[in-house]
C-alpha cells in the first residue's frame, strides 16, 4: 500500500524530469539558434568557435559555455534590495514557466496531467508568470526596473485579455477545455485544423504570444535602448540565467500551445493510411519549431514598438476583432458545425 | 473628395489588417538568412592591408648596415603625443648618431607623422598591427628594438615603400 504511494510519487518525479530536463536543453539551445538565426539574417555568423576538443563543430558547445559562466559568476545584491523578493522574483518567473508545462500534451498519451481544465490552468500559470517580473522590478530598488516591471505589468494585463479572448473561439469551435481533446477535434488533415475557421484568433493569439513574453518588438520591458535592461538590470549570476530561462520557456510554451490549438498538435497536414500521414509527435515538434523560428524572425526583422503603439495595438485592435469574431464562430457552431472541425 | 479620402482611409485599413507591410520586412530578413556572409573569420582569414598602413615602428639600416637616423629630431619635435625621445652624441668617425631613441607606444598615437618628417626614411611605421605587452615598461620600445623590428621587416617595408612612391 505504502509502497504503491510511494512509486506513484516516484513516477511522478521521473515524468517531470523528463518533461524539464529536455525542456532545458531545448531553452540553451534556443539562445544558440537564437543568435546564429539572427546572426544569418543581418549578414553575419553567428557564434561558430566554442566547440569541444578542439573541433569548432560550428559552435555548437556556446550554450554550455554560456551556462557555466552565469553559474559561476556572483550574484550582487543591489543596497536597499529587498532580499528575500529579490531572490524570489526569479523563482517565480521559472517555476510558473516550468509549471505549465504539465498540462501540455506532446501526443496521444505523452501528458503530465491530462487534467480537463487544463487550458485554465495554463492561463493562470502563464498570467502568475507577471508577477515574477512585477516583483523583481521592484525589489531591485532601481528606477530603471521599477519603469521596466510598470511597462511590462500594464502590457501583459492588457495582451492577456486579447488573448483569453483568442482562446475562447477555439474552446467554442472544439468544444473542451482539455488540450489532448482540443487536437483531437482538429483530427482529419490539414483542412481540419482550427487556422483556417480561427485565422484571425490565431494571428492574435501568436502576437499576443510575442508581447506576453515580452519579446521583441514588444519587449519595452526590457527596452535596452532606453532603460537598459528594464526589470532585470540588477540580476548577475544565477538568478539572471534563471529569469532566461523563464523567459525562453515561456516562448516555447506559447509555440507549443499555438501549435496544439491552432495547427492540430501531434496530427499530420495529409490524409490516408502512408507513413506520413500518421500522428506523430514529430509534427508536433516540427510545428513548435516552426513558431520558435518567427520569434527569432520577429526579433531579427522588426524594431521595437511605442509604448502607446503598443497599448493602441492590445486594446484597440485586438480585442475588438477577437469579440467579433467570437461571434462569427459561434454563429458558425450553431448553424454551419460542419465548417469547424469535427 | 471627401468620399476619395475616405475610401483612402479604407485601403489603408485593410492593408494594415493583412500585415502586408510586416510581411514584407520579413521577407527581406527572410532572404538575407540565405546570402552569403560578408564575416571574415578573423585569425585564419585576414582583410588585405593597405601600403600605407600605419602599425608598430621600425628603425630601417642602409643595405651596407649603417644605420640610417641621423639624430635630427625631426621626429621627436613633430611627434604630436611626445612619444619618442632622442639622445645624440657625435660618434668617433665623426657622424651624428643617436644613443637612445625610445617610443612609448601608449602615447603613440600612430599618426605617421614622424615616418613624414623623416629625411632618410629612417623611422618607419610597418604593418604589424597584432602586438601586446606582458610587463610594465615594455611599451618603451627601445633603439635595439626598433632596429631589430627593422631588419625583421625589411624587405616588406621597402616593398611596400616602393608599391607607394608613384602615389606621393
Amino acid at each position: 500500500m505504502i509502497l504503491d504511494q510511494i512509486w506513484v510519487v516516484v513516477w511522478t518525479l521521473l515524468k517531470i524530469v523528463a518533461i524539464v530536463l529536455p525542456l532545458i536543453i531545448v531553452v540553451a539551445y534556443l539562445t544558440y539558434a537564437e543568435r546564429r538565426v539572427i546572426g544569418f539574417m543581418q549578414g553575419r555568423m553567428g557564434p561558430n568557435r566554442v566547440g569541444i576538443f578542439g573541433k569548432k563543430l560550428w559552435g555548437l558547445a556556446q550554450p554550455f559555455a554560456d551556462t557555466v559562466k552565469l553559474l559561476l559568476k556572483e550574484i550582487i545584491f543591489p543596497a536597499n534590495a529587498n532580499k528575500f523578493l529579490f531572490l524570489l522574483a526569479p523563482v517565480i518567473t521559472l517555476a510558473t514557466a516550468f509549471a505549465a508545462w504539465a498540462v501540455v500534451p506532446f501526443n496521444d498519451y505523452l501528458v503530465l496531467a491530462d487534467i480537463n481544465a487544463g487550458l485554465v490552468y495554463i492561463l493562470a500559470m502563464t498570467s502568475l508568470g507577471v508577477y515574477g517580473v512585477i516583483i523583481a522590478g521592484w525589489a531591485s530598488n532601481s528606477k530603471y526596473a521599477i519603469l521596466g516591471a510598470l511597462r511590462s505589468a500594464a502590457q501583459i494585463v492588457s495582451y492577456e485579455i486579447a488573448m483569453g479572448f483568442a482562446l475562447v473561439g477555439v474552446l467554442i469551435a472544439s468544444g473542451s477545455l482539455n488540450l489532448t481533446d482540443i487536437v483531437h477535434s482538429q483530427s482529419g488533415g490539414l483542412l481540419n485544423w482550427f487556422f483556417i475557421p480561427l485565422f484571425p484568433l490565431f494571428v492574435i493569439y501568436f502576437i499576443s504570444g510575442v508581447a506576453e513574453t515580452n519579446r521583441a518588438p514588444f519587449d519595452v520591458a526590457e527596452g535596452e535602448s532606453e532603460i537598459v535592461a528594464g526589470f532585470h538590470v540588477e540580476y548577475s549570476g544565477a538568478a539572471f540565467a534563471l529569469f532566461f530561462l523563464g523567459e525562453y520557456a515561456n516562448m516555447i510554451m506559447i509555440s507549443a500551445l499555438t501549435a496544439i490549438m491552432f495547427m492540430g498538435g501531434w496530427y499530420s497536414p495529409f490524409t490516408g493510411d502512408s507513413w506520413i500521414a500518421q500522428p506523430s509527435i514529430f509534427w508536433f515538434l516540427g510545428k513548435l519549431s516552426f513558431f520558435l523560428l518567427l520569434y527569432l524572425w520577429f526579433r531579427a526583422t522588426f524594431p521595437r514598438f511605442r509604448y502607446d503603439q503598443i497599448m493602441r495595438l492590445g486594446w484597440k485592435i485586438f480585442i475588438p476583432i477577437t469579440i467579433v469574431w467570437i461571434m462569427v464562430v459561434a454563429v458558425i457552431k450553431v448553424y454551419k458545425p460542419e465548417w469547424i472541425g469535427g | 473628395m471627401d468620399r476619395w479620402i475616405k475610401a483612402m482611409k479604407i485601403i489603408k485599413y485593410i492593408k494594415s489588417l493583412t500585415l502586408s507591410e510586416l510581411l514584407k520586412g520579413m521577407t527581406v530578413t527572410g532572404k538575407y538568412f540565405f546570402k552569403r556572409k560578408f564575416t571574415i573569420r578573423y585569425p585564419e582569414e585576414k582583410t588585405p592591408k593597405s601600403d600605407r598602413f600605419r602599425g608598430l615602428h621600425a628603425l630601417r639600416r642602409y643595405p651596407n648596415g649603417e644605420e640610417r637616423c641621423i639624430a635630427c629630431k625631426l621626429c621627436e619635435a613633430v611627434c604630436p603625443a611626445l612619444a619618442i625621445t632622442i639622445d645624440s652624441e657625435e660618434r668617433d668617425d665623426g657622424s651624428r648618431r643617436t644613443t637612445k631613441y625610445e617610443i612609448d607606444l601608449f602615447k603613440c598615437i600612430y599618426c605617421g607623422f614622424c615616418e613624414e618628417s623623416c629625411p632618410v626614411d629612417s623611422i618607419v611605421l610597418t604593418d604589424i598591427h597584432e602586438f601586446h605587452f606582458e610587463a610594465e615598461g615594455k611599451n618603451v620600445l627601445d633603439k635595439q628594438q626598433l632596429l631589430k623590428i627593422g631588419d625583421m621587416r625589411e624587405k616588406e617595408i621597402a616593398e611596400c615603400r616602393e608599391n607607394d612612391a608613384e602615389y606621393r
